[in-house]
């Protein structure tokens, strides 16, 4: 029981953070000049972004939560099972980023889900 | 492609993997082996600091930074399949040296979430042009 608390904790930090980090990378805009001053020019526009503190907060949730999954749970279940973001990642991603999924990704995400409830087994 | 290009993209590919695998596994092992149990934030710090803990979160760095670096030149359609052979091998290195028992289904989940982030993978990684 504590170790599925652990996976809906790891996975809704690391869907928060994707979520906050995308919806904030594309108000930015693509990324095009990958010189070092471009490069800290793009970090000096983020740097004090709310939303991508908030998703480094996330992350670090999301890794401390795994440190914690791993002492009662097997590698060989972790790591898969956090894949289920994955699942609800793409939900999110059509109803709040209003980004167009294809079938394909549908699919894809119907494997993971699948994939999560055999590990459940 | 080039050939150094294709050369870079296989060994950074790689790198990627195994950092990923090997980081995980050694923090699993250091986790377990005298970290201590995790009860309080003083706790994680402890553990943090020990060893094979450490070497699982350098190896967890050096895998997001090779992976931030193979991202910059080639497309994310190669790189989620590609890497998403590490789910295997995180079962495998568990179930060699961490003595975890990986049953059938455990493997077919395995397996399927394999699957479904190669067929994610496979997309268009820019849809917003399409609707």
């Amino acid at each position: 029981m504590k170790a599925w608390s652990l996976l809906a904790v790891i996975i809704a930090s690391t869907v928060t953070a994707d979520l906050l980090q995308s919806h904030e990378m594309k108000r930015h805009g693509e990324i095009q000049d990958f010189r070092p001053s471009g490069l800290r020019r793009v970090l000096s526009a983020l740097i004090g972004k709310r939303n991508l503190i908030l998703a480094v907060a996330c992350m670090a949730v999301s890794f401390f939560a795994f440190m914690a999954l791993v002492q009662v749970a097997d590698l060989s279940f972790a790591v898969p099972a956090s894949a289920g973001s994955l699942v609800i990642e793409t939900i999110l991603a059509r109803l709040l980023l209003k980004e167009h999924v294809d079938s394909r990704r549908w699919i894809g995400a119907a494997l993971v889900a699948c994939g999560v409830w055999l590990l459940a087994l | 492609m080039n050939p150094r290009l294709r050369w870079k993209t296989r060994i950074f590919a790689a790198i990627v993997i195994l950092s990923n695998a090997l980081g995980n596994l050694s923090l699993t092992w250091g986790l377990r082996n005298g970290a201590g149990e995790l009860t309080s934030p003083l706790s994680f710090l402890r553990a943090i600091f020990s060893p094979w803990v450490s070497l699982g979160i350098c190896l967890l760095i050096a895998w997001m930074i090779s992976r931030m670096f193979l991202l910059s030149w080639a497309d994310l359609s190669y790189v989620l399949p590609v890497t998403a052979f590490g789910y295997v091998l995180n079962a495998l290195l568990g179930r060699l040296f961490l003595g975890e028992q990986v049953t059938p289904a455990r493997w077919a989940g395995t397996l399927l979430i394999m699957a479904g982030v190669i067929l994610v993978g496979l997309g268009n990684p820019h849809t917003g042009d399409s609707t």
